[in-house]
């Protein structure tokens, strides 16, 4: 075991071979010294770290339901106020709340918690760890899966070519709520990920991380490529790195030439229905989208 | 354990004598070359398990008790110093 | 009146908010819904005046309200919390992980009838909705229990670690002006002591994970745990009451007993109605007729062998319950019947009467003509019914 890496969440988690989720938690909270309390909400990452009776968290944790890690770390947030007033808890003891969600508990069913906390202006940190499906319970649709793709909701088949809406924009969602700092990141760049993490929490106030974590199991590739797979997802700009802070959009990691959407595609079995006769009208759709999405960004930037 | 002396409030501590052997789910196992090594770190931090730590010579080294032999070590190591084997 | 008390008029919402003002909670998440607003409006002026320094969420949602309410009181914060309706059954989610997680969150109760159709005014759905949570379940008549029984849940909730639920009848009591007895704040501030949580996830010399996941092979021993700490509960309870009768001079127990020693006839019932119930005893007394009245003070955890004691002698019961469990009889009444098949001599007739509900008035008058009917205890009936 490699103890500096496991300061927080040390190995015996049952996360699949091959899971990026557990790089995503070590590297945001390696990014401070100070003491972090660690809210999950129902999803991989809380299933496969706490599975009685063992917990692989070395620091507090607490899970309550799915949708409420918005709430949860209010709460939390609240708590400490209210015993920093009283004295109970020293001012010089820094505190930090850091909380991990996959997408179907941030983009779906815990938006509401997630966009009252915000709002309200309480002090943490949000990490969504991105698969883009409900993986937890087997691979179903969420907001955040991508136009296009198969998944066992949305299946492909003869009169269907997967999922027929467009990926929700949580990112936007997310900075219409005026906060501080919001920044998209991937679990194939984890130095990229270290520096927003670090970034985000020296602040005050509500900050977001939203992660690529590419998935095994629904994403279907090899248990040794996630890393390959989530830089081409960047590399073909359907993932672009960048970083909101105080009104200033900034990207971090750009090509002259990005690679066309089909090199990220046809890494994975989610996507193995569009390579067949029919489906390159579909890839053409998805390529528009992405350059589409890319020319946004970059108008953001310049602005 | 019995219901008398169960956790109040499922609360838990963590406890690594507790844990799952996870060393037990692989079927393919990483295996370092420890002559191309050159003790980068990059397979360190994406290693899922954070099983891979510096032996005394600063070359990768893997704990097989947590090991699951994902192989993301071998697909990320630039000197494609790990190799994936048969787990015997 | 005892020394260290002062008399005043409040609405039961007003009675609660006193009494929240003299707890001076931590944390304080909430939500608006009718009728509990008057509780958690009268509260926040307290704390926008300094009279209080809790720290107010103002949340996004009842769910939320109680998701912030389980974050709070598991970092250690006095934390509470107030509701009714729809909005309990929004939290009906995470009030099982409150208590499961065994957290002594106090909640505040308005009860009122839920969807659908909409109605804003008072029954005893919502808090019936909720019964198998795990919550402890106390119920106030008047303004002054609202007052009193906020302590006493405060103290039991903590002692035994489990949420409580205080609740007032919405409108018939928490809109309505009564007069009670407050007690000063040093008597308060000493009986409810500083809040010590056993286990606390800002630990971080010991940290704890809250919230694992059970799987069948130790699932049920959790369950079985949970079950004890309730029993707990209505043990404890019992000598907080005693406790709390020596700085206030009201002695409360399980349930109240209304001339129910040398009764024939008697109607167990829970809430305002009690109060509307007495009048019609004592009216009926005074016309010779031996009627009585069981108040139903602690409905969870249910104090089933102490009623069946109160209630031995009684030959002919009514329960009526301010809710319905469609398909089935109602809760109250379920209760009492447990409670007299315990007594295997003795043959009773038990009549299920349902009332109140949605606001639906209910009179001194009716109460009397229903001890007046012949109560046989096959079907439920309804009072007030058009």
């Amino acid at each position: 075991m490699n103890k500096e890496l496991t300061k927080h969440l040390a190995p015996g988690h049952s996360t699949c071979a091959g899971c990026g989720i557990p790089a995503i938690v070590r590297t945001v909270l390696d990014a401070t010294d100070d003491l972090v309390v660690v809210v999950s909400v129902t999803g991989c990452l809380e299933v496969t770290s706490t599975l009685y009776p063992y917990s692989a968290w070395k620091v507090p944790f607490i899970h309550s339901a799915f949708e409420n890690g918005g709430a949860t770390a209010a709460g939390i947030d609240g708590a400490l106020k209210a015993l920093r007033k009283r004295n109970k808890i020293p001012a010089e003891k820094k505190i930090k709340v850091v909380v991990f969600a996959g997408d179907g508990g941030t983009y779906d069913i815990g938006l509401q918690s997630l966009s009252g906390a915000l709002e309200r202006g309480h002090d943490f940190l949000y990490v969504c760890y991105d698969n883009e499906a409900y993986m937890n319970t087997g691979g179903q649709r969420s907001g955040a899966t991508p136009f296009g793709a198969d998944t066992e909701t949305t299946p492909a088949g003869k009169k269907s070519f997967g999922k027929k809406e467009k990926r929700k924009d949580l990112m936007s969602i997310v900075i219409a709520h005026h906060i501080k700092y919001a920044a998209q990141a991937n679990v194939a760049y984890l130095p990229d990920l270290a520096k927003k993490a670090k970034k985000a929490l020296e602040l005050e106030g509500p900050r977001f991380l939203l992660v690529l974590q590419p998935c095994t199991n629904l994403w279907k590739y090899a248990t040794s490529e996630y890393v390959r797979i989530g830089k081409l997802a960047t590399e073909t700009n359907f993932w672009p790195l960048y970083e909101y802070e105080n009104g200033v959009y900034k990207i971090n990691w750009a090509t002259e030439k990005p690679k066309p959407i089909e090199e990220f595609l046809k890494t994975q079995g989610r996507f193995k229905h569009l390579f067949r006769p029919g489906g390159e009208k579909v890839i053409a759709e998805m390529q528009k989208e992405v350059d589409e999405d890319w020319k946004r960004l970059v108008n953001l930037v310049e602005v | 354990m019995n219901w008398e002396n169960i956790e109040e409030g499922a609360i838990i501590t963590h406890d690594i004598k507790k844990s799952p052997h996870t060393g037990d789910w692989r079927y393919m196992k990483p295996q370092v070359d420890k002559k191309s090594c050159i003790g980068c770190g990059q397979c360190f931090s994406f290693c899922p398990e954070a099983c891979i730590d510096y032996d005394s010579e600063r070359k990768a080294d893997i704990d097989y008790e947590i090991c699951k032999g994902c192989g993301v070590c071998a697909t990320v190591c630039p000197q494609h110093a790990i190799k994936m084997a048969k787990n015997t | 009146m005892m020394n260290n008390s002062k008399k005043i008029a409040l609405t039961g919402g007003a009675a609660a908010a006193e009494a929240l003002k003299q707890i001076n909670p931590d944390v304080m998440p909430v939500y608006p819904i009718t009728p509990q607003t008057p509780i958690v409006e009268t509260f926040a002026k307290f704390v926008a005046d300094g009279e209080a320094a809790t720290e107010m969420i103002e949340v996004e949602s009842e769910h939320s309200a109680m998701s912030a309410a389980v974050g709070a009181s598991a970092a250690g914060a006095r934390t509470m919390t107030a509701s009714s309706s729809q909005g309990i059954l929004l939290m009906a989610e995470i009030l099982p992980i409150a208590f499961g997680t065994r957290l002594p969150i106090l909640m505040l109760v308005s009860a009122r009838a839920i969807s659908a159709p909409i109605n804003i005014h008072g029954d005893h759905q919502d808090v019936m909705f909720v019964r198998d949570s795990g919550w402890i379940q106390i119920f106030s008549e008047n303004a002054q229990e609202v007052y009193d029984n906020t302590f006493i849940a405060l103290r039991l909730a903590e002692k035994v670690r489990l949420p409580a639920m205080v609740i007032m009848d919405g409108f018939q009591t928490s809109h309505s002006v009564e007069n009670l007895e407050i007690l000063e704040n040093s008597v308060v501030k000493n009986f409810v002591g500083e809040y010590q949580s056993k286990n606390n996830l800002l630990d971080f010399e010991n940290p704890k994970s809250f919230g694992p996941v059970s799987l069948p092979n130790s699932y049920f021993e959790f369950k079985r745990a949970q079950i004890e700490a309730m029993k707990e509960a209505e043990t404890e309870y019992k000598n907080i009451c005693h406790e709390y009768g020596k700085i206030s001079g009201r002695n409360y127990d399980y349930f109240e007993s209304y001339k129910l020693d040398d009764a024939e006839k008697a109607i167990v019932v829970a809430g305002s109605t009690a109060g509307t119930a007495k009048m019609a005893v004592d009216e009926l007394r005074e016309q010779g007729e031996k009627v009585g009245l069981l108040k139903i003070k602690l409905f969870r955890p249910f104090p089933y062998d102490k009623i069946a004691e109160a209630l031995k002698n009684v030959k002919n019961i009514a329960v009526f319950d301010r809710t319905v469990s469609f398909g089935s009889k109602p809760p109250i009444y379920s209760e009492v019947v447990e409670c007299l098949y315990m007594i295997r001599d003795t043959k009773y007739i038990i009549q299920p009467y349902i009332y109140g509900l949605g606001g639906r008035e209910i009179f001194k008058e009716d109460i009397k003509k229903i001890f007046q009917e012949n109560w046989d205890g096959k079907e439920t009936k309804y009072i007030g019914l058009k």
